[in-house]
């Protein structure tokens, strides 16, 4: 925060943020591709997202006349308020200007927005997929942030700030130490990502059968710009949980000054780190069916526990000791 | 100066009850003098507040009133002054929107000269409850406040469950007060006197102490909707006019968060940390069913009704942080708790008026107040749903309005629960935390519920296919309102800095600091803990959504093609088509299934020979699981004490004649 008023900061975190938001949908065709190559099946180009994604945005929008405004101004919303997520999360250096403006808990507060106004475009247009698919993405998601929360907290507690840069700083300067309540707690991000970014087992992304649907089913309705929008806030958000993950689980590597090298290595890290994540969801989603919907808030509690434990390991090995 | 102006606003109060008086014979005079009068006593009662806020100075003084040993004190210290400031603000926001709202009581030839007199006297009351330094004065105040909501509840009582559900209402606004009233006991009897300066100095015994605060955490927290004290409010909120409504959720709770932050932080001196864990833990447990029962409900008013409950709840688990930070020595943390809670009650009167506010003009509107019969209002009411929405976001704890704000501020004061030295405490207060956080998210999802259902997709019934417009004054209202959430979710160190004094004022407490480094930065505790810079964030959330739609929206076709809804392709839509609002909370309900006593019937309609499915009819109840644990019981109890107790009276005269006459000997006994 001292340094806010740092220009080069500045212009550092807004490049850095164009990045993240420029490089989302390469993850996604990353992650297809390892799937596609997991299940015999010939891949397409890891590009194909950013081809999609053009292809959306020259095509006309198609609005249903039963729409109101919120339906028009809800990918605005979800996009620029994901954008702004990203802004704060360090990608590929710590202590950027932007860092400060929010915490881990306004972060939660930023998803949710985004999440809040999908829901709603979800139910504007008045068809029984928008409504079906609001309630069942507004369950999860309200089961799965006191599960991210409670993480959250147990890392917040040891590093003594909800600040994200001041807890990758925290966990740089102790080193590599193998604390149980951070396993815990990574364990339950990882499942509380998993569902909220509409992965399997919780959600589909590729489905399109109506009754297994979660966040497909919100934006049916939607085409051309918005549905561009809405398309590459859900990749965004895919990024965020991922980079989240690595860089404050698994920081080493971030560019905590700013120098040309120390910022290559950052960006050459967190991608390798990002691939990483991705083999291992894409591994997971292969091996894995999806669930029934009532099977998942036993998967959330489990997210929940897993958190709670973690946070009980910390009270009692790791205070004092 | 501050007195004069909270003078000024009691008695522009009483002369607004007084002028509405002759309201059933001239009719214009509710619109012209009595809610004029109304707003400007709410003026001077946000006068009053910010001089006793801005200047943190103490008032005190001694009214000609009350009896010759039991004189009248008023005092006006920077915690009454954020509760009149409170006040005054929903009751500007109040008499800018009854005049528009009454009308219709009007054309229906509803008593509207009773409406007006208890409103004024209510305000009034609310008033003098916080400027109080006396028991006494306190206690009639309390009564008169509580007397005055029951009329107003009662107001349309020719329909047999408003009658019940005032009659709950005044019962248990009687039995609080009565807690309150013996607390206040119990105080008096150490200090000698009923005044609050002579409560402050005295020294109560540790066990006494804690009787005190039971007594008033039961007494305050009947009347604020803690669970399980709470089941008058659904009841009683929905019925009374929507504005009253306004009133009663929005302030009248907040006088009683008032009244527990006065005995409990100001007059028991010492305060224990086991009593701050007993606040968090109701505090929670109210959050999380008071949204869980908000969750089910279909009514829009009983709904929000709920939803106070919740954040009453919210506010309680900051001032049980707050109070287990004090028994444990940390002041700093406590007084930050204290801002989180009295933060988080301005904004909730704020944002829950401004949500009875726009419940009253839907309802004025479509006659409805079920959501499942609503629909497409946004369309028909677009200012209204508009700041509908805003009070929904605020509501819901999203950024960047003033809900988040407060909700960040208890978390933040959560997560230092690091430094108590209990091991317990320390694993209690982050699953608070993860409680709280719950709570929000399923907050979030009621009100996507409320608006999704009852403002967006097509209408469902007729009349709200036929809504119109509100009144100007109405809309203003709620502008007004939903302008000082943005505010306040925007600038909260405007706040924040206002509320400084308090707990400078009520324990010594240091100033919590949160404000430190400038009006851009939040930064409770400390600025490498936490800071939060909501200007900034506003800033990139325009800077983002301008960005986006300049590139993707100025460059050619502005005017975007309509056609039917795709809806996969299955056929024109009916509204009958849509998600309700039982289906949308369909999945809590199952989740989360002993928490209410689901009453949900599916019967299968057949033809003549029973072969051939014609219709479904679905019935669901959602009952109170309190009613059945708690207050049923009770009332058996209650009944069989009664039929034990109705033996004495034989209605034989000799044996009442006898009762006297032993009554008497006993007494000269006594005496002798």
């Amino acid at each position: 925060m001292a340094d806010y008023l740092n220009p080069q900061g500045w212009l550092l975190a807004l490049l850095q943020t164009l990045l993240f938001v420029a490089a989302a949908p390469l993850l996604v065709g990353w992650i297809r591709l390892l799937k596609a190559t997991l299940q015999n099946r010939r891949a397409a180009s890891p590009l194909q997202p950013y081809r999609d994604l053009i292809k959306l945005f020259g095509k006309e929008p198609v609005v249903a006349d039963t729409a109101s405004v919120i339906f028009r101004a809800a990918p605005y919303v979800v996009f620029s308020t994901t954008v702004v997520t990203a802004a704060v999360i360090p990608l590929i250096a710590v202590n950027l200007p932007t860092a400060a403006i929010a915490d881990v808990i306004v972060l939660v507060g930023f998803l949710a927005l985004a999440r809040f106004f999908l829901a709603l475009a979800g139910m504007d247009v008045g068809t029984a997929f928008g409504g079906m698919g609001a309630s069942r993405e507004m369950t999860i998601s309200s089961l799965g942030e006191p599960a991210m929360l409670m993480a959250i907290f147990t890392l917040t507690m040891t590093a003594q700030s909800t600040n994200i840069a001041h807890a990758i700083d925290f966990m740089l300067s102790s080193g590599f130490v193998l604390r149980p309540s951070f396993m815990f707690a990574l364990f339950g991000m990882l499942l509380v990502a998993v569902a909220e970014t509409g992965r399997i087992p919780v959600d589909n992304p590729t489905t399109h059968l109506e009754l297994t649907m979660l966040h497909e089913a919100m934006i049916l309705e939607y085409s051309g710009r918005h549905l561009a929008l809405m398309e590459w806030a859900a990749q965004l958000k895919l990024m965020i949980y991922g980079v989240l993950i690595v860089n404050v689980f698994l920081p080493w590597g971030i560019a905590t000054r700013l120098t040309p090298q120390a910022l290559l290595l950052g960006l050459v890290t967190v991608l390798v780190k990002l691939m990483a994540l991705a083999v291992v969801l894409a591994v997971a989603e292969t091996g894995l069916a999806k669930m029934r919907l009532f099977r998942a808030p036993e998967f959330l509690n489990l997210a929940f526990l897993l958190a709670l434990l973690g946070m009980l390991s910390h009270v009692i090995l790791e205070v004092g000791a | 100066m501050v007195l004069q102006s909270a003078y000024l606003a009691v008695i522009l109060a009483l002369a607004s009850a007084a002028v509405s008086l002759g309201a059933n014979r001239f009719p214009a005079l509710l619109k012209s003098f009595a809610f004029p009068l109304l707003g400007l006593s709410g003026f001077a009662a946000v006068g009053a507040g910010l001089g006793a806020l801005v200047t943190a100075t103490t008032s005190v003084a001694r009214l000609p009133f009350g009896l010759p040993w039991l004189p009248w004190e008023v005092r006006i210290d920077p915690l009454a002054g954020f509760f009149l400031l409170l006040i005054g603000v929903v009751v500007v926001a109040v008499a800018l929107y009854g005049p528009g709202y009454v009308r219709e009581f009007q054309h229906e030839r509803h008593p509207v000269a009773a409406l007006g007199a208890f409103t004024g006297l209510f305000v009034a009351a609310m008033q003098l409850v916080v400027m109080a330094d006396d028991a006494f004065l306190f206690m009639v105040a309390w009564e008169l406040m509580s007397l005055a909501s029951y009329f107003l509840v009662a107001f349309q009582h020719e329909n047999a469950a408003n009658r019940r559900a005032a009659f709950l209402y005044l019962l248990m606004a009687q039995i609080g007060g009565l807690a309150i009233l013996l607390s206040y006991g119990v105080l008096a009897t150490f200090a000698g006197s009923f005044a609050f300066e002579a409560m402050r100095h005295a020294h109560v015994p540790l066990l006494w102490s804690a009787v005190a605060f039971g007594l008033a955490l039961f007494g305050f927290g009947m009347k604020a909707g803690l669970v399980p004290l709470h089941a008058w409010l659904p009841e009683a909120h929905p019925v009374a006019p929507s504005h009253i409504s306004a009133l009663m959720s929005g302030v009248m709770l907040k006088v009683a968060v008032y009244g527990f932050i006065r005995v409990t932080f100001d007059l028991i001196g010492t305060v224990q940390v086991s009593w701050g864990v007993i606040v968090l833990l109701v505090g929670s447990a109210s959050a999380l069913l008071g949204v869980l029962y908000a969750m089910q409900q279909s009514d829009l008013k009983r709904l929000l009704a709920y939803s106070s409950i919740e954040n009453v709840g919210i506010i309680f688990i900051a001032l049980g942080l707050s109070l287990v930070f004090l028994g444990a020595g940390q002041p700093l943390l406590a007084s930050l708790g204290l801002i989180a809670a009295l933060y988080h009650s301005l904004n909730h009167s704020l944002f829950k008026s401004l949500l009875f506010l726009g419940a009253g003009a839907v309802i004025q509107q479509t006659h409805e107040h079920s959501i499942e019969h609503m629909g497409g209002l946004l369309k028909r009411l677009p200012y209204t749903g508009i700041f509908f929405l805003i009070g929904c976001i605020s509501i819901a704890s999203l950024p960047p309005f003033n809900g988040f704000v407060s909700e960040w501020l208890t978390l933040q004061t959560a997560l230092q629960g690091v430094v108590l030295q209990s091991g317990v405490l320390r694993i209690i207060i982050p699953v608070a935390a993860a409680m709280l956080a719950l709570t929000g998210a399923l907050a979030a999802m009621v009100f996507v519920k409320v608006y999704g259902v009852a403002f967006l997709g097509q209408p469902r019934t007729r009349r709200s296919r036929h809504a119109r417009m509100p009144d100007i004054g109405m809309r203003a209202a709620q502008a007004l309102l939903a302008l000082l959430c943005l505010v306040l979710g925007v600038l909260p160190n405007l706040a924040i800095n206002l509320m400084a004094a308090i707990p400078r004022t009520l324990r010594h407490l240091p100033e919590p600091g949160a404000t430190a480094h400038g009006w851009l930065w939040l930064t409770p505790v400390a600025p490498q803990v936490a800071s939060y810079s909501a200007p900034l964030v506003l800033l990139g959330l325009a800077l983002a959504w301008l960005l986006s739609y300049l590139f993707l929206h100025g460059r050619r076709n502005r005017s975007i093609r309509r056609v039917p809804a795709w809806d996969c392709g299955f056929g024109p839509l009916s509204p009958r088509m849509q998600y309700t609002g039982a289906a949308f909370s369909m999945p809590i309900r199952r989740i989360f299934q002993p928490v209410w006593k689901v009453d949900e019937r599916i019967e299968r309609v057949t033809d003549d020979k029973g072969l051939r499915l014609t219709g479904l009819r679905h019935q669901l109840q959602i009952g109170d699981v309190s009613w059945s644990v708690l207050y049923e019981p009770i009332g058996r109890w209650v009944l069989i004490a009664a039929r034990r107790v109705a033996l004495l009276q034989s209605g034989n005269i000799r044996t009442y004649l006898a009762y006297s006459f032993f009554t008497l000997l006993f007494l000269l006994w006594l005496i002798t």
